[in-house]
């Protein structure tokens, strides 16, 4: 199957990632030939094969549920862009922000 | 002294002990070799020269200290240099994760493996490099420039563990961390003349490493040699609350002791030595099972059907779990941000323009792979093929301890070769995938060299939690060979 610019431009915003129209020509070339080859798969009949959730041998535990020392907020600030009031500050989400 | 560089890891600890070297003479040795050869190799993105001779130096009162008073236990690696892969989180140092996206990245935090190995008194040199993200096989994806071979600078040190092995290969660490979600430390030790260990999924904490596949996703070791790589895991494995696939008990399966493999049995898998397999890279790989027959080991054929599968199975579970890993790079909390009035163009444009042509391609396959209409076909499907790989191998251990296998396909490639066709580049892993899929743990040692003088891989993998005895079975192996203890000339 190949991907024709729509579906590469309808990918490129669920994965939110802008492209440039030299990139969504290139991409669309390229993932076409690589789902060409995982198409491969379809070759097997996995009817009664379970699908593996995961790859864990052991039965993993989960820790116990109690409070324990949290990163300091400064620590974390101090990575983000752009920052104010102890918080991440980001472009307005809702209509009418400020 | 001179020549400290030439010490294995076992070797300068027991001079460290002894107090016939210091862990401040040892570490100025190794930054001296960073500084006259990075500059050409490319092995280290950052170098933290002064907290490294800090480090060595509190390493040293500590020796002197216990030897004053005669005792005291004192931690299994003090004073020991080591390189960290730049995907692993080192408190206070950058994380780039070969990425422009986390260009000015300074994790708060230290990732659970080097932790360990700091409270067993490491010293880190620095961080090395990989491609972005840990997505690829020649370090080429890095943003930070590609990486050169010590043995043949123009080609590559293969990847995404390349900074890693470059650096133990040309002797600018004893030993290096890096990690292996489809071959990323076998492929680059095989390049390189390495020893190298994937570990079982579960024995290492992946806390503090920048997921890429989780279900793939293992911390590693490169090293000279099984006694090195050995030492390491002894110390970075085991249960972390943080990392709830850890396990809490490691099964203890047999393992060969000393220099007799006698009892061993060593499968060979058909499915390994196929079209594409370079002839010399083949001859060394036989040659180096012939050894192990040698050592009382006994060779069978074996079968794992469904190999060919694992590329096309890999190429949709890894970029959809990369998709969903990789959706927290926002420019909101960290790394780089494009301004923007709108908030989805926002994340749009920062992080169309954080990462580069590989990590972009993997996020839009694993994002078509999972999107809706599409995920019964891709990733259900994929799912239920690995499920079948895995059995192959829980079959095959049913009648073998160890399987023996190429790592790659050829000898390391030259830089700019598969430049143009990421398929061609995936190809390079097709040995090494199925490993992380089934989540058993492999190991590559080298087994001689092709007419060009590059290394050749000999890649063992064994069941859940047989680390341990692959180690075993290369450290008998590297008793009778000396393939491992040659270095390239720089």
């Amino acid at each position: 199957m190949r991907l024709t610019k729509e579906d590469v431009e309808h990918i490129a915003l669920l994965a939110r990632l802008h492209l440039s129209e030299e990139e969504k020509e290139r991409y669309g070339e390229q993932l076409s030939n690589i789902l060409e080859h995982v198409g491969k798969l379809q070759e097997l009949d996995t009817t009664d094969v379970p699908a593996m959730a995961s790859i864990v041998v052991e039965r993993s535990r989960l820790r116990p549920d109690e409070p324990a020392a949290a990163m300091l907020r400064a620590d974390l600030l101090a990575n983000a862009p752009e920052a104010s009031d102890e918080q991440f500050k980001v472009p307005p989400v809702l209509d009418g922000g400020p | 002294m001179s020549g400290l560089h030439e010490l294995s890891a076992k070797q300068a600890l027991a001079g460290l002990r002894a107090g016939k070297i210091s862990s401040v003479e040892l570490t100025r040795a190794y930054l001296e070799r960073i500084e006259q050869h990075n500059p050409r190799l490319n092995a280290y993105l950052y170098v933290s020269a002064e907290s490294a001779l800090q480090a060595a130096a509190a390493a040293d009162k500590q020796y002197a200290k216990a030897r004053r008073s005669k005792g005291g236990k004192l931690p299994a690696l003090l004073g020991l240099p080591i390189a960290v892969k730049d995907v692993l989180a080192v408190a206070g140092m950058p994380a780039t994760c070969g990425s422009r996206i986390l260009e000015n990245f300074v994790p708060s935090y230290t990732a659970t493996s080097v932790q360990r190995l700091l409270d067993a008194g490491v010293v880190v040199l620095g961080k090395t490099n990989t491609d972005e993200f840990a997505m690829g096989s020649s370090t080429e994806n890095s943003a930070y420039g590609v990486t050169r071979n010590p043995w043949d600078e123009t080609r590559v040190p293969g990847g995404s563990s390349g900074g890693s092995a470059a650096a133990v290969a040309a002797r600018l660490a004893p030993v290096a961390l890096g990690t292996d979600t489809g071959g990323s430390v076998r492929q680059p030790a095989a390049f390189c003349g390495l020893t190298g260990l994937k570990t079982t999924y579960g024995r290492v904490s992946r806390y503090g490493l920048v997921a890429f596949g989780s279900s793939l996703d293992t911390v590693g070791v490169l090293a000279r040699d099984a006694a090195d790589a050995g030492l390491i895991l002894k110390v970075m494995g085991g249960y972390d609350p943080q990392d709830a696939t850890t396990v809490e008990k490691t099964p203890k399966l047999e393992k060969p002791s000393g220099r007799s493999l006698k009892g061993l049995k060593i499968g060979v898998p058909k499915e390994y030595f196929i079209e594409g397999l370079s002839a010399e890279v083949e001859n060394g790989v036989r040659e180096g099972i012939r050894q192990l027959e040698a050592l009382g080991a006994k060779a069978v054929p074996v079968s794992l059907p469904h190999t060919e599968y694992a590329l096309p199975v890999y190429y949709i579970i890894a970029p959809a779990e990369a998709s969903a890993n990789l959706a927290r790079f926002d420019g909101v909390r960290y790394g780089l941000r494009v301004v923007q009035d709108d908030l989805i163009e926002m994340f749009k444009r920062s992080r169309g323009a954080g990462f580069g042509p590989e990590v972009k391609r993997r996020i839009m396959i694993g994002s078509y792979a999972l999107s809706a209409g599409y995920y019964d076909a891709y990733y259900g499907q994929a799912q239920k093929v690995r499920a079948l790989i895995r059995r192959d191998f829980d079959n095959v251990f049913k009648k073998v301890d160890i399987i023996a296998a190429p790592s790659t396909p050829s000898t390391a490639f030259r830089i700019g070769a598969h430049g143009n066709d990421p398929l061609e580049m995936y190809l390079e892993d097709v040995f090494t995938l199925p490993a992380n899929l089934a989540g058993v743990p492999g190991l590559c040692v080298c087994a001689g060299f092709d007419g060009q003088g590059l290394p050749i891989g000999l890649q063992m993998l064994g069941p859940h939690f047989a680390d341990e005895r692959l180690l075993a079975v290369a450290a008998a192996y590297q008793k009778v060979t000396d393939w491992h203890k040659q270095g390239p000339a720089l």
